[in-house]
């Protein structure tokens, strides 16, 4: 019978010293912590807040010009042109041609406090369309991932649980998917929906809905490779034993444990898809003008007049897209090391 | 191995029919006719009619752009591919697989300089990121190549022409040899038209290097601190042998297995020219040129690309999936 007294004592022991060295954390809080130390993620993190910020909240503060709103002031311009000539020695003479002339359009202007950023050929102020174009990369782009996320985790759930033939039919419409070459198959598409004369707004749709169709692919393997793995578990069985409907054990069961993985994607994906956006702007055939898009500014510099003296009208915008693209990617690495169960505390 | 292969093929054959028909479909629907295009002034100067135009059109077999045309078209083409003939090209009025064929190679030459630096550049990167991790070796390499992944080719090859182009004079901006310069046929002309077509490169490769670098040393870092973590790299620590032993003889070999899956990837970029860097710098390689084909609608080189890609990504996949199984002895094959 003594003994049988002392042991609680021992137990209790053991227990205030477990009190003393663990600390209970959530999972979600594991992850935040884990998150937070890299300070990468930390930079990314900061830089979509500041793109977001800088390009929602941006033109409601900073009215003095509009996306669309051409500066008509009278203003004196100089129009330099090089010419190449050569000599009867051989020498290589620059002669560089100033003119002046006015004009009642105050377009290709310097950076002034008038215009932050200037203007570029069409007497647009750059840095009020820095903002907007903000706006429709940040909106194609969360639009495309959701979209995309949705097909995928639909197919591949279905491919994955079902396994068989659906599997068979499903993997095979992925694998066509992922061999047409993504960028040749976008400006085909883009060229396509030129016809259809849409209006610039209702185009930004399609356009959201063809960089889908040709984008969800990966995310449809990647389910489906996370959740064939997943079925064969016990807490599957569980719900088998429990009577839980299919689409129950699909949606409520598999799909929450593929979750880490696929916000994972989803970041990464916002990347690549402000970069394809982009690419087709650039190209002529996503956002058209007169709405503002960070591509079809970039594109000015195809002008060598531009490219030369006018770097205010093409730089900040690729300096944008580099924040976009590195910010999603920051975020998403961090999010990848935090959410690894493997990974150190 | 063998029965694995063949089901692998099948597979494909039928992956690229899917392939082909969704692309010949869209590409049969795009706006910009190639015949409408090259006849639009005779139009318009009265030296040709409409009918004239309906007429060239039903040659080129672009006529019908109802469902059934297309689908009889689409049936034409794949029966001539069954041939092993891809169609002649409308715009540069030659066979497709010559047109291939013929303007692969400076694609080719541009590509394969820069995977080569891009491998000799990312995995020493790589590997070192990996063994000094969280330090600041690791977060300036990791920004730099992280910037790389995140600029827009044609952004970063803008600010490159401009710069050492246009700024410095250091470099040509475009082209492939000086408009202006004459190579004798001898061989001291060849070697200054060889060097001459290396200094129009230079930028281009240094584009595609730069932009290219942070997905592979990425990938080598991430491979790199799994193996490091593993049990047999604490043995071999144990065993007392040299850190450089360590992480060159030990984990970096176990690091090139998952390496091999990049070979999917790197095959089409290898052949297939790249569509931007080439048209930006101004380069006659098959991706300009492929660019140039799609905006004037010329169906058969475009479809001829098209598939060539595809088929380039089948083989890369399947060539990967094989030399996994050769370089690691775990993966089984034949599933």
């Amino acid at each position: 019978m003594e003994d049988m007294k002392k042991e609680p004592t021992v137990d209790q022991e053991v227990e205030v010293i477990e009190k003393e060295t663990f600390k209970e954390m959530s999972p979600f809080r594991l992850i935040m912590r884990r998150f937070f130390r890299s300070k990468l993620s930390l930079i990314g993190l900061i830089m979509i807040v500041f793109l977001f910020l800088f390009s929602f909240l941006g033109p409601v503060i900073y009215q003095k010009w509009g996306e669309t709103e051409q500066d008509k002031k009278e203003v004196v311009k100089t129009t330099i042109l090089e010419h190449k000539v050569i000599d009867e020695f051989g020498n290589e003479i620059i002669i560089t041609q100033v003119l002046e002339h006015s004009s009642s359009l105050n377009s290709l202007a310097s950076p002034s406090k008038d215009h932050l950023l200037g203007t570029d050929a069409d007497g647009y102020d750059v840095f009020v369309r820095i903002m907007y174009g903000g706006r429709i990369s940040l909106t194609i782009g969360f639009i495309v991932v959701i979209l995309e996320t949705i097909i995928g985790i639909f197919l591949g759930g279905i491919a994955g649980y079902f396994g068989g033939w659906v599997d068979q039919l499903i993997m095979r419409i992925v694998d066509i998917f992922n061999c047409i070459p993504t960028l040749p198959i976008l400006l085909i598409a883009s060229a396509l929906i030129d016809s259809w004369n849409l209006e610039s707004n209702q185009r930004i749709y399609v356009l959201m809905v063809i960089i889908t169709i040709f984008s969800w692919s990966g995310i449809a393997r990647m389910v489906r490779g996370q959740i064939l793995s997943l079925r064969e578990q016990e807490f599957i069985v569980a719900t088998e034993v429990m009577g839980l409907p299919t689409w129950r054990r699909i949606f409520v069961h598999l799909i929450p444990n593929v979750m880490p993985q696929l916000i994972v994607s989803m970041t990464l994906g916002l990347g690549s898809v402000i970069l394809y956006e982009s690419t087709l702007s650039y190209l002529g055939l996503g956002v058209q003008p007169p709405q503002a898009a960070w591509g079809t500014m970039i594109a000015t510099s195809n002008d060598p007049q531009v490219l030369k003296y006018h770097a205010n009208m093409w730089l900040p915008a690729g300096v944008m897209i580099v924040i976009a693209v590195l910010g999603f990617n920051f975020v998403g690495d961090g999010l990848r090391d935090a959410m690894d169960p493997k990974a150190k505390k | 191995m063998l029965k694995y292969i063949i089901k692998r093929i099948a597979i494909s054959v039928v992956i690229l029919l899917g392939v082909s028909i969704i692309i010949y479909t869209m590409v049969r629907l795009m706006p910009n006719d190639y015949v409408d295009n090259k006849y639009a002034s005779q139009l318009q100067s009265g030296a040709i009619n409409q009918e004239d135009i309906d007429r060239f059109k039903a040659l080129y077999g672009i006529g019908d752009n109802s469902f059934e045309g297309i689908v009889g078209g689409y049936l034409k083409w794949i029966g001539n591919l069954a041939k092993g003939d891809l169609g002649t090209s409308f715009k540069y009025e030659k066979p497709v697989e010559q047109v291939i064929s013929e303007n692969m190679w400076i694609s080719f030459a541009i590509a394969i300089v820069a995977t080569i630096l891009q491998f000799v550049i990312a995995i020493p990167l790589g590997i070192g990121s990996a063994t000094h991790q969280y330090s600041i070796r690791d977060y300036v390499v990791t920004v730099f190549t992280m910037i790389g992944i995140s600029l827009p080719t044609y952004f970063f090859a803008a600010i490159v022409i401009k710069v050492l182009s246009v700024d410095l004079g250091l470099f040509p901006p475009n082209g492939l040899l000086s408009a202006t310069a004459n190579y004798e046929d001898s061989f001291a002309g060849s070697l200054e038209k060889f060097i001459d077509i290396v200094h129009h490169l230079f930028l281009p490769i240094l584009v595609s290097v730069f932009l290219s670098i942070g997905g592979l040393m990425r990938y080598t870092r991430t491979n790199m601190l799994e193996v490091l973590n593993a049990d047999y790299i604490r043995t071999a620590r144990a065993k007392g042998l040299s850190e450089k032993t360590v992480i060159y003889k030990h984990a970096f070999r176990n690091t090139m297995i998952p390496l091999v899956t990049m070979l999917a990837g790197i095959l089409p970029s290898l052949f297939g020219g790249m569509m931007i860097t080439e048209q930006v710098f101004g380069i006659d390689g098959i991706g300009r040129l492929a660019y140039q084909a799609l905006r004037e609608g010329d169906i058969p080189f475009v479809m001829g690309y098209n598939m060539f890609l595809a088929i380039l990504t089948v083989i890369g996949t399947l060539l990967s999936d094989i030399m996994y199984s050769v370089v690691d002895p775990r993966v089984k094959l034949g599933k």
